[in-house]
C-alpha cells in the first residue's frame, strides 16, 4: 500500500471540490482497500464520504424509489420501501458476498466495483485494465470467469456485481453530482464496454460523486427472479446470473425486463429480446427464442466457452420462475 | 482394573476458550514487548530463467525501510545443500531461497524487505524492479506425460508401488468384464487460515527465540541449526498454537529460513506473515493423472487391477505420495499392476497435505470400482463385499484389525442405502435429479517414537509435556484426558504443554499418528510416575505389598481397590517424602515385531447423496455419512469433528478446489480466496459420522489408529459417484465444476 492522504470531506461539494484523477472516494472500503493493499489502485488521496450527511437515505416520491450512495448493501436489502417496491433488487444484493461484506458494502461503491478477473489484480502480469496498453494475458490465459460477450482485443473482463445486474433490468438512473451540477445517468449507460479503453469501467467523471440511485416504480411483484450460477452455493461471484421479471395481462407478458450478470463488462440487456416477448404467452419456445436474441454474438474464449450454453439454460429458467412467480430464493439454495 | 473413564467420552476441547476469546497466541501474534521489525518478501514474476538486475534503491528510500535482502548481499549461509534437509524433505535440493539469480518457479521468493513497519514494508516491497531473462518454462502436466520417470529415490515415510503380480495384460484380455478410465485431479493450494508465518526474538546474548508456524518445532529447530550453524541451545522453537496445519506445516518454509536471516543478519527481532497470494506459490497437492483398468469375472470378483499414476513435482525435488496402494490394499486379485511416476515442473514442491496421496489414488480406484458395478449390473457395495481384502496384499500382512464390513453395513442402514435404484437418473425431485453415491477410504495407522514427560506439583496437579503440536487436531484435549484417566487427576488439574523444542522430543505431528504415538508416550510417563509414588509411599510404610495392579487412583489419591480407608492424596505422598514436584519420563515408539508381521489402516465407508439440477448442473450435496472404523476412539467429541473437517475437505476437493494455472506465464493465477474456491457453509450438509467399535491391541498400545486423515479419503469419490447416480454422466476430473457436469467441457482422450 503506497502512502497517501486521507481526508474526511462532511458536504458533497468539498468531496467534489477535493477530487482528481490521482485521489479516490471511500465509501465501504470493501474493493478498494483490497485493491490498495495489492498496489492495484494507487491513491496520492482517499477522501472518506462517511461523514457525508444525506447520502445514507431510503425515500419514494413519485413512485420512484431513491436509495442513497452510502446506503449499505445490507441495509437496501432489507429496507421495507425496497422490498415492497423493488424486492428484485433485494434478491440480488441477497446473492452477492457475505452478510459481512453487505454490512459494508454501499451502493455507490458497489456500482463502481472493480472486475475480478486474476490478471488485474496481479501487479506482477500485464493488464491494459491496470496498465493500459500492456496487454491482456487473460485472452489465451485462465480467463474461465471471463466475458461471453461484449469485450475487445483490449480486454475481457467482466463486471461482477449482483445488484447492478438488478438495477440495468430495472432501469434505474444513477445521480451523480459533479463540478458542474447533478446529472443523471441511465444504468445502460453507466457502465461502458472495454473497447480500446478498458481502463474505463463506467461513464463517470473522475470529479463526479455518486449520490444515489433512482428507480421508476413497476408493479412486478413476486414475478421476479434473481438466479445466480456460481462456482460454489455461496459466497461466490457469477458465472452467470440473471434477472428478470415481467408483467403479465391477460396470461400474456405485457413487459419483461433481463439482465445478465457475470457475462460482460456490464450489466448485458438487450431490448430487442424484451420487445419480442412482449404480447407472448409465457413459454418455452418464447424463452429459448429471447435468450438466443441476448446471446446473439456471444462467444467464448476457451475457458469460459461453457457459459454461452449455460447461458441460453439461465434465462428460459429465470423467465419461467418470474412468469411463475417463485423467484429464486436466496436462503433455501435448491433452484426453483 | 481401571481408573474412572475419561478416555473414550465426549469432552470440551480444553483450549477452545483460548481459541474463541483470542487468548491463544499464535506466531504472528507474539511481539515479547519489544520493536520488532516486519519483513515483506517479493515473488518472481517468471517460472523459469534467472534474475539480470535487481533495483531496491527505490524500496530502500522508502522511511522505515531497513533493509532489502536479495541474492547478492543475502549473509552467508551453510553452502552445503544437504543442511538444507528438513526431517520430511523429500529427495532432492531443497529451494533455496535468495541462493543465486537462479528462478525455479512463479511465485519463488527473490528478495525480502525488512522495515519498522509493516505498511513500509509492504509499500516497499511493491518498488523492487526486476530483469529478467526467462526460460521457456513447463507447467502443464498433460503435455509433459511422456516426460514421466520412475523416482530413483524414494522418499522416506512413504511405501512405492509394490512389484506387479501375474499377467495384468493378459487377465484384462481374458476378463469377461472390464472397465478402463482415465481420471485426474487437480491442483490444490493449503490454505489454512492462519497464514504461514515466523516471528524471530533475538534474545539477550544472541539466542534466538523463534514462533514459526510449523507441525513440529525440533524439525524447525534442526534445519534452522544446520543451515546457520547455530548450536541447539541457542535456537528455542515455541509454536503452542497452529491455526491449521493440514501438511503445510510439516516442513519449514522459506519465510522461517528469511525471517531467521534478516534477524541474524540486522541482529533485531524480525516477523514474517506471508500475504495471502504468496501462500500460493508455497506448496500444492500435486496435480495427478491417472489411468485405472480393472477386470472382473460375471460374479463380480476381480483379476485384474492397474492403476498407474502421474504427478507432478518440482524440477528440484521428487514428492512422492502414496497414491496407488491403496487400490490393491483394499481389492486383491491375482494380476496386479500399480506405478506411480513423476514429472518435473517448473513449479513449487508439493507437499503433503491431509491425507497426501490416498484421496486421488481413491478417486480414481473408487469410481472405477463403481463404473465396473455399473458394467455387471450390480450394487456398487455388493462389488465391494464381494472383494473385500481380508489380508494385506500390499506388504502380504495380515491386518491387526479390519471392521470395514461393519462400517459398510453400519454406514449403509444409518444412510439408507438398501433400495438404492441401480439405474442413473431413476429419481428426480422438480428440476433436481437425486443420486446416491458409495466410496471406501482407508489411511495407514502410524507410530513414531514419541517421548513425554509427566510432572506432579504438591498441589496435586500434573503438568505434561511433549514437544509434538496440535496442528488443530485437539491433541491439548486428548493428552489431557489420557494423563487425567492414568493418575486419577479431573482434567481441570493436568496442563498439557506442547510445540515447545525444550519438551521432551518428539517427531512432526502428521500421518495421524499423534494421538497413537504421543498419547501412548504420556501414558507411559503417567505409568512411571504412578511407580514411583508408589515406592515413595512404600518408603514412608503406606500400601505395603501393594503393586500397582492392586491401586486405584481416582480423585486425585491412590488407593487399594480393596479398601477405599488406604486412600492416600497423592500430593501427601510428595508432602511425606519431603517433595515439591516429582517427574517421570515415558516413551513410546512402533512395535517393531507387530509391524514386521501386520498392517494396520483406519477405514471408512462412505455415503452420499446429491441433488443435481439437471439443466444448469448446480451441484449440492444434500447428505453424507462416514462410518469409520478407526480403533479405539479416545474422544468422540473430538473424533467426530475430526472426520467431518476431512469430509468437508472432500466436498471441497470433489466439487471446489483448483489451481488455476497460465501456462503461457507458467503462474498460477487465482491466487486468493476470492476465486480460490472452498466449500461454503451452504455447500455443506449435516454429516453424520458413525464410529465402528474396532478393539485392536496391536496397533499402538492404546489400540488407537488415528483420524486425523481418514475422513477426507472416501468423500471424493462417494460424491463423484452419486454425481453419477443422479445425472448419469461420469466425471472423472476433479474438481466437478458446472462445466464438467454438464458435460460442457473437453476432457482429454
Ligand atoms: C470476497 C468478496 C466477495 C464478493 N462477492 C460479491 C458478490 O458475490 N457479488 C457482488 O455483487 N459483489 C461482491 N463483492 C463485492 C462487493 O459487493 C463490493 O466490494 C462492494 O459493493 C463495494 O462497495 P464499497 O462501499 O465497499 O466500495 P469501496 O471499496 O469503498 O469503493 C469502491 C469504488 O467505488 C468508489 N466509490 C464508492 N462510493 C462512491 C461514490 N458515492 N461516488 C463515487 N465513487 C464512489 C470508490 O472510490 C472505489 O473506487 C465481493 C467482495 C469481496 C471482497
Ligand atoms: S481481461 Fe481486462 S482486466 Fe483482465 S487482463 Fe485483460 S485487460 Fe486486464
Amino acid at each position: 500500500m503506497r502512502p497517501f492522504t486521507f481526508s474526511r470531506p462532511e458536504a458533497p461539494a468539498l468531496a467534489i471540490a477535493g477530487k482528481d484523477a490521482a485521489s479516490r472516494f471511500l465509501a465501504g472500503g470493501t474493493n478498494l482497500v483490497d485493491l490498495m493493499k495489492y498496489d492495484v489502485e494507487r491513491p496520492a488521496a482517499v477522501l472518506d464520504l462517511g461523514r457525508i450527511a444525506g447520502l445514507r437515505e431510503v425515500t419514494q416520491a413519485g413512485g420512484t424509489l431513491r436509495i442513497g450512495a452510502l446506503v449499505t448493501n445490507a441495509d437496501a436489502a432489507a429496507h421495507p420501501l425496497v422490498l415492497a417496491h423493488h424486492p428484485l433488487l433485494a434478491d440480488a444484493i441477497l446473492a452477492g458476498a457475505t452478510p459481512q461484506l453487505r454490512n459494508m458494502a454501499t451502493t455507490g461503491g458497489n456500482l463502481l466495483q472493480r472486475t475480478r478477473c486474476h490478471y488485474f489484480y496481479d501487479r506482477q502480469t500485464a493488464c491494459n485494465k491496470r496498465e493500459p496498453g500492456t496487454g491482456c494475458p487473460a485472452i489465451g490465459g485462465v480467463n474461465r470467469i471471463h466475458a461471453i460477450l461484449g469485450a475487445s482485443e483490449s480486454c475481457i473482463a467482466t463486471h461482477p456485481s449482483d445488484m447492478c445486474v438488478a438495477l440495468a433490468a430495472l432501469e434505474a438512473v444513477v445521480v451523480a453530482q459533479g463540478p458542474e451540477g447533478e446529472r443523471r445517468i441511465p444504468m445502460a449507460e453507466f457502465h461502458r464496454l472495454p473497447g480500446n479503453e478498458p481502463q474505463r469501467d463506467t461513464t463517470l467523471g473522475e470529479r463526479e460523486l455518486i449520490t444515489a440511485v433512482e428507480i421508476p416504480a413497476w408493479d412486478y411483484g413476486a414475478h421476479r427472479t434473481y438466479l445466480k450460477l456460481r462456482d460454489r452455493l455461496s459466497y461466490a461471484f457469477a458465472l452467470v446470473s440473471v434477472a428478470a421479471a415481467v408483467t403479465l395481462e391477460g396470461g400474456r407478458i405485457a413487459k419483461a425486463r433481463i439482465a445478465l450478470g457475470g457475462v460482460a463488462h456490464k450489466p448485458w440487456r438487450v431490448a430487442e429480446a424484451e420487445t419480442m416477448l412482449q404480447g407472448q404467452a409465457p413459454g418455452e419456445d418464447a424463452f429459448a427464442a429471447a435468450a438466443s436474441l441476448i446471446l446473439r454474438g456471444a462467444q467464448g474464449q476457451g475457458h469460459n466457452d461453457f457459459k454461452i450454453e449455460l447461458a441460453r439454460r439461465a434465462i428460459p429458467r429465470a423467465l419461467h420462475q418470474a412468469a411463475h412467480a417463485t423467484p429464486q430464493s436466496h436462503v433455501e439454495k435448491r433452484i426453483a | 482394573m481401571q481408573n474412572q473413564r475419561i478416555i473414550g467420552t465426549p469432552q470440551d476441547r480444553v483450549d477452545g476458550r483460548a481459541k474463541v476469546t483470542g487468548a491463544a497466541p499464535y506466531v504472528a501474534d507474539f511481539a515479547a514487548g519489544q520493536p520488532i521489525l516486519q519483513a515483506h518478501p517479493v515473488g518472481s514474476a517468471i517460472a523459469r530463467g534467472r534474475i539480470l538486475a535487481m533495483d531496491t534503491s527505490r524500496a530502500l528510500a522508502v522511511p522505515g525501510v531497513v533493509e532489502v535482502f536479495t541474492h547478492e548481499n543475502r549473509p552467508r549461509t551453510s553452502w552445503f545443500g544437504s543442511s538444507w534437509q528438513d526431517e520430511v524433505a523429500p529427495p532432492g535440493q531443497p529451494l533455496r531461497p535468495l541462493h543465486d539469480a537462479r528462478i525455479l518457479h512463479s511465485g519463488q521468493p527473490i528478495a525480502l524487505v525488512v522495515a519498522e513497519t509493516y505498511e513500509a514494508a509492504r509499500h516497499a516491497a511493491n518498488l523492487v524492479t526486476v530483469a529478467y531473462e526467462e526460460e521457456a518454462h513447463h507447467t502443464d502436466l498433460g503435455l509433459r506425460l511422456g516426460t514421466a520417470y520412475v523416482p530413483p529415490k524414494t522418499r522416506s515415510g512413504t511405501t512405492p508401488p509394490p512389484k506387479p503380480k501375474g499377467d495384468v495384460e493378459a487377465a484384462l484380455a481374458a476378463a469377461p468384464v472390464t472397465h478402463q478410465a482415465r481420471y485426474s485431479v487437480a491442483a490444490e493450494v493449503h490454505n489454512a487460515m492462519e497464514p504461514h508465518a515466523t516471528t524471530v526474538i533475538v534474545e539477550e546474548g544472541g539466542a534466538l527465540l523463534i514462533h514459526d508456524k510449523i507441525q513440529g518445532v525440533m524439525n524447525t529447530q534442526a534445519t534452522v541449526c544446520a543451515i546457520f550453524g547455530l548450536a541447539k541451545e541457542k535456537v528455542r522453537v515455541v509454536t503452542p498454537y497452529l491455526g491449521g496445519g493440514f501438511g503445510s506445516g510439516l516442513r519449514p518454509h522459506h519465510q522461517c529460513f528469511l525471517a531467521v536471516m534478516a534477524a541474524l543478519a540486522l541482529n533485531r527481532s524480525v516477523k514474517l506473515v506471508l500475504p495471502r497470494d504468496h501462500q500460493f506459490f508455497l506448496a500444492h497437492r500435486p496435480q495427478t493423472e491417472m489411468l485405472v483398468a480393472l477386470g472382473a469375472t460375471r460374479d463380480g470378483k476381480l483379476t485384474a487391477i492397474r492403476h498407474d499414476a502421474i504427478a507432478g513435482t518440482s524440477t528440484y525435488e521428487d514428492h512422492q505420495e502414496v497414491v496407488v496402494n491403496w487400490t490393491n490394499l483394499l481389492y486383491p486379485a491375482p494380476n496386479v499392476s500399480l506405478s506411480h511416476k513423476l514429472v518435473k515442473l517448473d513449479i513449487e514442491s508439493p507437499t503433503d497435505m491431509r491425507a497426501p496421496g490416498a484421496p486421488i489414488g481413491l478417486f480414481a480406484a473408487e469410481s472405477a470400482m463403481d463404473e465396473l458395478a455399473e458394467k455387471l449390473g450390480m450394487c456398487p457395495l455388493q462389488l465391494r463385499l464381494v472383494n473385500h481384502a481380508d489380508t494385506d496384499e500390499v506388504s502380504n500382512k495380515r491386518h491387526t484389525s479390519k471392521e470395514l464390513r461393519a462400517a459398510y453395513r453400519m454406514g449403509a442402514e444409518r444412510f439408507g442405502w438398501q433400495g438404492r435404484p441401480l439405474a442413473p437418473r431413476a429419481m428426480k425431485d422438480g428440476h433436481e435429479l437425486v443420486g446416491w453415491g458409495m466410496a471406501t477410504g482407508a489411511w495407514e495407522a502410524q507410530m513414531q517414537t514419541h517421548h513425554a514427560r509427566v510432572m506432579l506439583d504438591g498441589e496435586g496437579r500434573a503438568t505434561v509435556g511433549v514437544a509434538t503440536a496440535d496442528i488443530g487436531t485437539g491433541t491439548y484435549t486428548i493428552l489431557t484426558q489420557i494423563a487425567a484417566e492414568a493418575l486419577g487427576l479431573p482434567m481441570a488439574r493436568v496442563t498439557v504443554l506442547l510445540g515447545d523444542s525444550l519438551l521432551p522430543k518428539a517427531p512432526v505431528s502428521g500421518g495421524s499418528w499423534t494421538a497413537a504415538s504421543a498419547g501412548a508416550a504420556v501414558d507411559d510417563a503417567c505409568a512411571r510416575l504412578k511407580a514411583e509414588l508408589l515406592r515413595l509411599a512404600q518408603k514412608k510404610g503406606r500400601l505395603l505389598g501393594a503393586t500397582l495392579e492392586d491401586l486405584r487412583f481416582a480423585d486425585g489419591a491412590m488407593a487399594r481397590w480393596s479398601d477405599a480407608g488406604t486412600a492416600i492424596p497423592l500430593a501427601d505422598i510428595l508432602g511425606e517424602s519431603g517433595r515439591d514436584s516429582l517427574v517421570a519420563d515415558g516413551k513410546a515408539g512402533p512395535d517393531m515385531l507387530s509391524q514386521l508381521r501386520y498392517s494396520s489402516h483406519a477405514h471408512s465407508a462412505v455415503f452420499a447423496e446429491v441433488r443435481v439440477d439437471e439443466a444448469l448442473g448446480q451441484v449440492r450435496v444434500t447428505r453424507m455419512v462416514q462410518a469409520v472404523a478407526a480403533g479405539r476412539i479416545l474422544n468422540p467429541k473430538t473424533a467426530r469433528s475430526q472426520v467431518i473437517g476431512g469430509a468437508v475437505w472432500g466436498i471441497g476437493m470433489a466439487l471446489h478446489e483448483e489451481a488455476q494455472e497460465d501456462h503461457v506465464l507458467g503462474r498460477r493465477m487465482n491466487h486468493n480466496l476470492a476465486e480460490y474456491h472452498i466449500p461454503a457453509c451452504a455447500d455443506v450438509p449435516d454429516i453424520d459420522v458413525l464410529f465402528v467399535e474396532e478393539h485392536d491391541p496391536r496397533t499402538s498400545p492404546l489400540g488407537v489408529k488415528g483420524l486425523g486423515e481418514i475422513g477426507i479419503c472416501g468423500a471424493p469419490p462417494a460424491i463423484a459417484n452419486a454425481v453419477w447416480h443422479a445425472t448419469g454422466r461420469r466425471v472423472r476430473d476433479l474438481p466437478m465444476t458446472i462445466e464438467r457436469v454438464l458435460g460442457l467441457k473437453d476432457t482429454p482422450a
